[in-house]
């Protein structure tokens, strides 16, 4: 009999993919394929566009992380400019940037992981949803809806919308802090302060309930890499390159951006639009690494925060050496959410922040450059040649969630072996496979330079290469 | 009397219109009490169900498979809105076109120093020729412009059509903005 596993589409995810599942003689899963499946082309059609569009160009590559793109993009162009941009204005941009990462991470954690957590796994799917918590839980669904608006409202005060604005431009941004939007923000930040940490102490107290899923959620030693700055503090805007072995072993501190080409390469495989990077030095594909909340919070020394560093401790206290499973992404982004705000809180508290000098100008004085920055989900590159007329020559994108393709192959097999290989399959069974992927966060929009409605496809395919089982939910 | 059925999908966007959705903030919850949300990227609903009211689409078609998915869910909905300007007018998925499908793949994929370079093609939908907008396939009800079009003017679209107000919508919108 011909059966095939189809999980069609993946929801609550924020990409287009499918999952193929191979079972050895013995009918065990032995190798698991993630298949991304749409590709737009940015590299290429930038090609030809001014430098100054990037910025917004870029941006819509992704609607949950647009700000990434505009930074990453921005801080490439300033090096094209060779200038170094004023104080407020990369105070500015890190605001900009913590509004991001809270209103991204709220996304991931109420929004599409919830359901899972909260709900539970074999919840009956047609109200195993957002709406679903609203329905349960409403003052949950509120608090996540309030974390996702307090994020989008510190973009849209500071550059006028919140998806795609265009404040961010080469040399700084557009317009400078009013003091009246530094007082609006301020007045938010105790009631979010609290809300970040008390569904944080909620998410611990919950703990000992999921660990079963911290035991096989993509829970393996691996590389982990990410920026810091010289404090070797928490680090989204700026700062060196780092790579950690296993053990939090430092292997690779970068000391300029260019560099990051010779340890990181891409390998491609014909099955998926979303190419494998990996550590060079260790080869394709021992050299997998994971990138984002978890990977910053074990490659950070501290967060540098008060009420962060407290949580970073007992997050630290889960184990010995850098934390090793992914269900741990949602524990490390509530830590992050919480430092996102006392940072906002910090920054803005200072007066310099008003200042109205926030940006450089000047013509094209560099033909190549590269912008980092860490996203919501990990490291972003972006990497320019330009002509002397400042039109791009060559463009080359790396995304998060790229970064983490490896490891969410390694988790998706780790999961279907332990809930796959035998007996009865059923959605639950399914689901779980699922939300190792949501534990990830991967955003598919970004990593493919598209986005589709993240048909999640699940085939189980024989040791002979037939279709094995074909599940439709 | 039974609540309208809402569907939400992403062709070839960059979810920026969805999350523009989201923006509604707490009036997500008032429109959720309104509709029945049967199908979206944000529920589990995995098929796309028969009989929907209304269905807001995102994104340009760039894959013969959009296409199918497109003209299924025509099939089975009463009023299709083309949410976003990718949607409308092809908008940045669309910048690919001038170019050529092939370029692009060879660019990607061949053009820079990866491991094994090949344009992965196993078991995956291939690009078509052109990204295009909604109406070059099918029947388009409403055009929401907008990169993404803001969260007050979806809801305001929204409610309009569950209260059965289309015919006299002035909604903000532009495109690009
Ligand atoms: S219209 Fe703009 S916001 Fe909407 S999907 Fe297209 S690029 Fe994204």
């Amino acid at each position: 009999m011909e059966q095939q596993i189809t999980i069609e589409p993946v929801t609550r995810i924020e990409g287009h993919a499918k999952i193929s599942l191979f079972l050895n003689d013995s009918g065990q899963v032995a190798d698991a394929r993630f298949q991304v499946t749409q590709i737009r082309g940015f590299e290429k059609f930038v090609e030809g566009r001014p430098f100054f569009e990037m910025p917004s160009l870029t941006a819509r590559t992704c609607g949950i992380c647009p700000v990434s793109h505009e930074l990453a993009s921005a801080k490439a162009c300033d090096q094209l400019l060779a200038v170094t941009i004023p104080e407020t204005a990369k105070n500015l941009r890190r605001l900009l940037n913590w509004g991001q990462l809270i209103q991204s991470h709220a996304l991931s954690f109420f929004y599409l992981s919830a359901p899972d957590l909260l709900l539970g796994m074999d919840h009956p799917p047609e109200t195993r949803h957002f709406l679903g918590i609203a329905a349960q839980d409403p003052q949950f669904a509120r608090d996540g809806i309030r974390l996702r608006q307090f994020g989008q409202q510190v973009i849209e005060r500071l550059a006028g919308r919140r998806i795609h604005p265009s404040w961010v431009v080469p040399g700084g941004v557009n317009t400078p802090l009013s003091e009246e939007t530094r007082t609006d923000l301020l007045n938010d930040i105790p009631e979010v302060k609290n809300l970040a940490l008390s569904h944080l102490q909620r998410f611990k107290q919950s703990l000992e309930q999921y660990q079963e899923y911290i035991e096989h959620f993509a829970c393996f030693p691996s590389l982990y890499l990410a920026l810091t700055n010289d404090a070797n503090t928490l680090e989204h805007y700026d700062g060196r390159l780092r790579i950690i072995d296993q053990q939090g072993t430092l292997l690779k501190d970068s000391s300029s951006p260019t560099e990051y080409a010779s340890w990181i390469g891409e390998a491609i495989e014909p099955w998926s639009y979303l190419k494998f990077p990996y550590y060079v030095p260790h080869g394709y594909p021992d050299g997998m690494y994971r990138v984002g909340p978890l990977a910053r919070l074990n490659i950070a020394a501290r967060c540098g925060t008060e009420l962060a560093d407290r949580e970073l401790d007992a997050f630290r206290a889960l184990q010995a050496g850098p934390i090793q499973s992914s269900f741990h992404y949602h524990y490390a982004r509530l830590i992050e959410i919480l430092y996102a705000v006392e940072m906002i809180e910090n920054l803005l508290s200072d007066p310099a922040i008003t200042d109205q000098r926030v940006r450089a100008t000047a013509g094209v004085n560099n033909t190549e450059a590269v912008g980092m920055m860490e996203a919501p989900r990990g490291t972003l590159i972006h990497h320019y040649k330009v002509s002397n007329d400042g039109l791009i020559q060559w463009a080359n994108l790396i995304i998060a969630t790229g970064h983490n393709n490896l490891a969410m192959h390694r988790g998706i097999l780790q999961a279907a072996q332990r809930y796959l290989g035998h007996g009865e399959l059923h959605e639950g069974l399914l689901n779980r496979i699922e939300a190792v992927i949501r534990a990830f966060d991967p955003c598919l929009a970004c990593s493919t330079h598209a986005v589709g409605h993240m048909p999640l496809d699940v085939q189980l395919i024989g040791p002979d290469g037939t279709r094995l089982k074909h599940i439709r939910r | 009397m039974n609540k309208p059925r809402l569907a939400t999908l992403w062709l070839d966007g960059c979810s920026g219109c969805h999350m523009s959705l989201l923006d509604t903030d707490e009036r997500l919850l008032d429109l959720a009490a309104r509709v029945d949300l049967v199908y979206s990227p944000l529920v589990d609903c995995k098929l796309y169900p028969e009989a929907v009211d209304i269905a807001c689409i995102e994104g340009a078609v760039s894959t013969a498979e959009d296409e199918c998915r497109l003209r299924s869910v025509r099939e089975r909905t009463k009023c299709l809105i083309a949410l976003g300007d990718c949607a409308v007018t092809g908008n940045v998925p669309a910048m690919r076109n001038t170019w050529g499908t092939d370029t692009v793949l060879r660019s990607v994929y061949l053009e820079r120093e990866a491991l094994a370079a090949r344009i992965p093609t196993e078991d995956l939908p291939l690009l078509s020729d052109k990204a295009l907008p909604l109406h070059t396939f099918v029947k388009v009800d409403f055009f929401l412009p907008g990169c993404p079009p803001s969260a007050d003017t979806i809801f305001s679209a929204l409610t309009a059509l569950i209260e059965g107000r289309s015919a006299d919508l002035r909604l903000n919108t532009g495109f690009g903005t």
